[in-house]
């Protein structure tokens, strides 16, 4: 792996205090966790434009929804697990369903929770943010992207919600990336299967097509960094050109990337699927790098997954079998 | 001076009256719809009048997104049937949407509905959210001076203090001594199931408001002549610090076989039932 670039929340931090002299709209409320989730970046810029609202994440959520009614535009930061699970009710109905600008900001998304364990591993928010109607998902893969789709955020008239790691993560993408709301990137070329990655998870899934192509498979790697909308015509077209699409999440395996992916396929060009993600599970306590390994989701494992998977479709092709 | 758009001048009289028509169209819709929360719309009636025909200021019916406007907040969503007939009443709508109410492509949801009625200042709904959306409002109306302090009142049930979050957001304003919210309980003391119980009993209610930060009192919910001047006040009030009025009222209120019942909590009346009411509440 490249050298680590700087954490995610790092970069959101900054864009926050960056943005607000052009959104005077933006203001930013928090559960006390702002120096975890570096929106003290933004309480040491912008004092009166920030909210200490204690830990009551669904107060602060709902607290949103009527200053945005207000024609502010909030973000609320805050540990992922705590927004997407605690505050679902209060997100789905005052935020979601009231269609109103609110700005989620989930810190911590995934595994790398700071040694938190399974209560503070988010590997379910996906899922939850994905089912709410007119929530845009987006799950940067580095700190640029990440910084990048704050922006984006603040330029969708109604609700979203911006996953962001707490660790240190590989470059992929320059300070000038400008992200397209529900377009896939084409990490690179392949035709063999295709590795279709969300978040900091690209970034492990070109380790494995490089792995993979001193193996002589050929693996495109595509990067989801919006869950939703969901960029179905380019799993589908992934489909069609390699006919295996391996799914590779820092989340469970259902609700996720690889359950969109499956989702759209399956109406458009079925073809086999592998999702590579947590299972149906609680995580545990311990190193972050041991849990990846454990459930298969270094580059060295996700590519053996997937060679495996490809000498599997190509058998039962040979044979005809389904 | 002028007289300030939101304050319908009249008699208490003619506030009684519209308060008999109001339980009149409270009943005339749900008995169309075959639905609804009879019981919790007709404890609310008077601090619905009070509030629009009295109290709340800038409220405009042909700008209903006028931003000085003071906001109001149903948290006991449930109650939607009283709010919609009240909205009716002061000319946001005509009565005759009331006939659609709850009906598939009706802007009148089950719950409200920003997005879909005028005059919602937020969607409601699920129980506990609303006074944390409120507390949202005064925040917003004390960062935008240009939104000219405008207040926000969010209607309780008193049941609904049973979620936890509406104590979040009491203790939030309390620590603050956040200016420009009032909370208004409707203290009813019936909830779905069964009577609140004496944990919900209005002094001790007012109590907990005072214990969180708040300035809180008692008034007698059905008495109009009692309601404006305490919410008035409770306006005022709201100047240096978040007030809860807790309005001591009847679940049913005007209706004699309804009148603290659990079973009208979420019941229509039905055919015979509807001609009696409206033959006790006149309008």
């Amino acid at each position: 792996m490249k050298a680590p670039g700087i954490a995610q929340r790092e970069a959101f931090g900054a864009a926050l205090v960056e943005m607000a002299d052009r959104h005077p709209e933006m203001v930013v409320l928090d559960p006390d966790v702002c120096s975890s989730t570096r929106t003290s970046l933004f309480r040491a810029a912008y004092p009166g434009r920030f909210y200490a609202m204690g830990i009551a994440e669904a107060n602060a959520v709902c607290a949103a929804a009527g200053m945005a009614s207000c024609g502010l535009v909030p973000w609320v930061s805050a540990f992922a697990v705590f927004l997407a699970c605690r505050a679902a009710d209060q997100i789905r109905v005052s935020v979601a369903h009231s269609g109103l600008p609110v700005k989620l900001n989930g810190s911590y998304g995934g595994l790398p929770s700071g040694r938190g364990g399974a209560t503070h591993s988010a590997i379910e928010d996906l899922a939850v943010m994905r089912s709410m109607p007119g929530m845009t998902v987006l799950a940067p893969a580095d700190a640029a992207e990440a910084r990048a789709m704050a922006e984006l955020a603040m330029a969708i008239p109604g609700p979203a919600y911006l996953r962001t790691m707490r660790c240190e993560l590989p470059d992929l993408f320059g300070p000038a990336w400008r992200p397209e709301l529900g377009r896939a990137v084409e990490l690179a070329p392949g035709r063999d299967l295709a590795i279709l990655a969300e978040g900091m998870m690209s970034a492990r899934a070109l380790e494995a097509a490089a792995i993979l192509a001193r193996g002589g498979i050929s693996a495109r790697v595509l990067h989801f960094g919006t869950i939703k909308p969901f960029d179905a015509e380019a799993a589908s077209r992934a489909a069609r050109d390699c006919g295996l699409l391996v799914t590779v999440e820092n989340h469970a395996r259902s609700g996720g990337l690889g359950s969109a992916a499956c989702e759209a396929v399956a109406e458009a060009s079925p073809c086999r699927v592998l999702r590579l993600g947590f299972p149906d599970a609680f995580l545990e306590s311990g190193e972050d790098e041991a849990i990846f390994a454990k459930h298969g989701l270094t580059p060295g494992s996700i590519a053996a997954s997937a060679k495996n998977a490809l000498r599997d479709t190509e058998w039962r092709d040979a044979c005809g079998s389904p | 001076m002028s007289e300030q758009i939101g304050v319908l001048q009249g008699s208490a009289g003619e506030l009684e009256a519209r308060a008999r028509r109001l339980r009149r169209l409270i009943l005339d819709t749900v008995h169309r719809a075959g639905m609804g929360h009879t019981g919790g719309s007709l404890s609310e009636v008077e601090i619905l009048v009070a509030l629009y025909f009295r109290v709340l200021r800038n409220i405009d019916p042909e700008r209903p997104e006028r931003p000085d406007r003071d906001r109001f907040i149903l948290s006991k969503g449930h109650a939607s049937a009283g709010l919609y007939a009240a909205l009716a009443l002061r000319g946001y709508f005509p009565e005759s949407l009331l006939e659609g109410y709850d009906e598939l492509g009706s802007p009148l949801q089950a719950h409200p509905d920003m997005g879909r009625a005028p005059g919602i200042d937020i969607s409601t709904g699920s129980l506990g959210q609303g006074l944390s959306c409120g507390v949202g409002m005064a925040l917003a109306a004390q960062l935008r001076p240009e939104l000219g302090g405008f207040r926000t009142f969010v209607l309780l049930g008193d049941g609904e203090l049973q979620e936890g979050q509406v104590w979040e957001a009491a203790e939030y304003a309390g620590a603050l001594r956040l200016p420009g919210i009032v909370a208004v309980v409707d203290c009813n003391g019936v909830q779905l199931s069964a009577p609140t119980g004496p944990s919900l009993a209005p002094e001790r209610i007012a109590d907990r408001w005072r214990a969180f930060g708040w300035e809180s009192s008692v008034v007698a919910g059905h008495d109009l002549g009692a309601l404006v001047p305490a919410l008035e006040a409770a306006r005022h009030g709201a100047g240096s610090g978040p007030v809860a009025l807790v309005a001591r009222t009847v679940k049913g209120r005007g209706v004699s076989f309804m009148e603290g019942r659990c079973e009208w909590h979420g019941k229509a009346p039905n055919d015979e039932e509807y001609a009696r009411a409206i033959g006790e509440v006149g309008g």
